[in-house]
């Protein structure tokens, strides 16, 4: 029993290494190079929109909450007319990194279970993909000023 | 006594259950792929209408069904059973097809391996004297199986060049102790066989090896060689599961190259589709089978063909927890008269 059990891994092993060297391997170089190009042009909107309220004479502490805003309105709108998942395919971490990528997770969801109505459909499958990003988000942050409560003074 | 079973795993059939009609439907994107001139409907609004892809999934099934049975110049009240399944949770798009069409009913899970699953106990049935006329048919489609395996349609994620595209589509056949067309003559069932693939985007070579484990089945069982059959297609590995069942059918001794092909690599042009790796999900085999290949078998341009569909057995809680991918294929061997 042992025996046929290590046996069968060792097949399985083999298998996986022999399918491995079968799969084609995403083009790293490329895909880098989009989500240089994607991830930077989302970053120089950002910077763009930010000078613009910082000219028509926003106080600093709200100038970063206002690009926050529009930056999430416009991944929410470029998702729900269908262009965001078509720059996710080129850009990958490129336009998911960004606060826009945040917004297009949260929006593709409720987009998608809007058939199973507004409250176990929308409401509870919208934090589907975003959920662990802030359950994990807050507590690192928890984590974080606590460390910086006691030593980083 | 079971006298129709040879070997282990193949049943022959005394009296051959024929294929007298069939009929398929598929959404726009197969529909632009190389094999449109052989379906019978392909739409231009994958949602055909209805409020969701589940119900878009069971419509697509349902007139599917209806067509064939059209085709075969009978009624629905004349089909005795209905034998379908599809992807979804509960079975759902064929469910609630099946409570529409008013046909008894046997709901079947093969993942995409159904399509061979539903002409093997039908031709089983027919076979063995329990009916006349009954239907074999599966649905998948490419939106509805997206939300439950993987992400909402509209989230900006890359799909691995190792992924498949589920089609959408369903093929129905009618099958009948007599009438015109081919017939199955051999059905040889799968075992399930899992090599511990646990990568969910590269099906194909996680149900390679059950295919091989089948395909070999059939061989040892009947004592054909791959030389009998002028085209040997499985369900639905695509361009990676391809190479790998050739090259492991290669190793136990026989050599199928030149008439082996693979539905999912037939129903798309990869490259101009961006599909990856081809096709995949229970229409696709259906689809592919029931169009292209019983056309082919009509004009007898295919006069021996045997059809291994391929599904994969997992399921978004056995990924979930870790488990690699359990597969199975099932073989029928279908000649012209």
């Amino acid at each position: 029993m042992e025996n046929t059990k290590k046996e069968r891994f060792h097949k399985q092993c083999k298998y996986n290494q022999y399918v491995k060297q079968k799969s084609p391997k995403p083009n790293f170089f490329k895909n880098a190079i989009w989500a240089f190009l994607v991830g930077g042009i989302i970053c120089i909107c950002g910077q763009f929109i930010m000078n613009t309220l910082k000219v028509i004479g926003l106080q600093k502490e709200e100038v970063g909450t206002a690009t926050s805003i529009i930056l999430i309105f416009l991944g929410a709108f470029l998702t729900g007319v269908g262009i965001y998942d078509k720059l996710g395919k080129r850009a990958g971490g490129g336009s998911i990194i960004p606060i826009t990528g945040f917004a297009n997770s949260i929006v593709s969801p409720a987009m998608e279970f809007k058939t199973e109505g507004y409250i176990f459909g929308i409401g509870a499958k919208m934090f589907i993909l975003a959920g662990p990003v802030l359950v994990y988000g807050f507590t690192s942050a928890v984590l974080v000023g606590l460390i910086y409560l006691f030593i980083g003074k | 006594m079971a006298i129709k079973k040879i070997g282990k795993q193949t049943v022959k059939f005394e009296n051959p259950p024929y294929i007298v009609a069939t009929a398929t439907t598929v959404g726009p994107k197969e529909g632009e792929g190389p094999l449109k001139s052989y379906f019978d409907n392909i739409l231009s609004d994958d949602l055909y209408g209805e409020d969701s892809w589940e119900l878009a999934e069971s419509k697509i099934l349902r007139e599917s069904v209806k067509r064939a049975i059209q085709k075969s110049d009978k009624n629905i009240v004349d089909m005795e059973y209905m034998l379908s399944g599809d992807l979804l949770n509960q079975l759902m798009s064929t469910s609630f097809a099946a409570r529409d069409l008013g046909i008894p009913f046997f709901g079947l899970y093969g993942a995409c391996s159904t399509m061979a699953e539903s002409l093997s106990l039908g031709a089983m049935i027919i076979d063995g004297g329990y009916a006349d006329y009954l239907v074999a048919t599966t649905s998948s489609h490419f939106s509805s199986a997206e939300r439950q395996y993987r992400f909402p349609l509209e989230h900006g994620n890359q799909r691995a060049l190792t992924a498949q595209w589920t089609v959408t589509g369903s093929g129905a056949a009618i099958l009948s102790t007599n009438g015109n067309g081919p017939k199955i003559t051999h059905v040889t069932t799968g075992k399930v066989v899992d090599l511990g693939i646990k990568d969910v985007n590269n099906m194909g070579a996680a149900m390679a090896p059950s295919a091989v484990d089948t395909m070999i089945a059939h061989f040892q069982d009947t004592g054909f060689r791959p030389e009998k059959y002028d085209l040997i297609v499985t369900g639905d590995l695509g361009a990676i599961g391809k190479e790998i069942t050739e090259e492991m059918v290669f190793d136990r001794g026989y050599n199928i190259t030149k008439v082996y092909n693979d539905c999912g690599v037939l129903i798309f042009d990869n490259e101009a589709q961006d599909t990856h790796a081809g096709g995949s999900g229970c229409g696709c085999s259906a689809c592919v089978f029931c169009g292209y290949i019983y056309k082919e078998m009509i004009k007898k341009n295919l006069n021996n063909v045997l059809l291994i569909s391929t599904g994969a057995l997992l399921s978004t809680t056995s990924a979930q927890q870790g488990q690699s991918i359990p597969g199975i294929a099932h073989a029928v061997t279908i000649v012209n008269g």
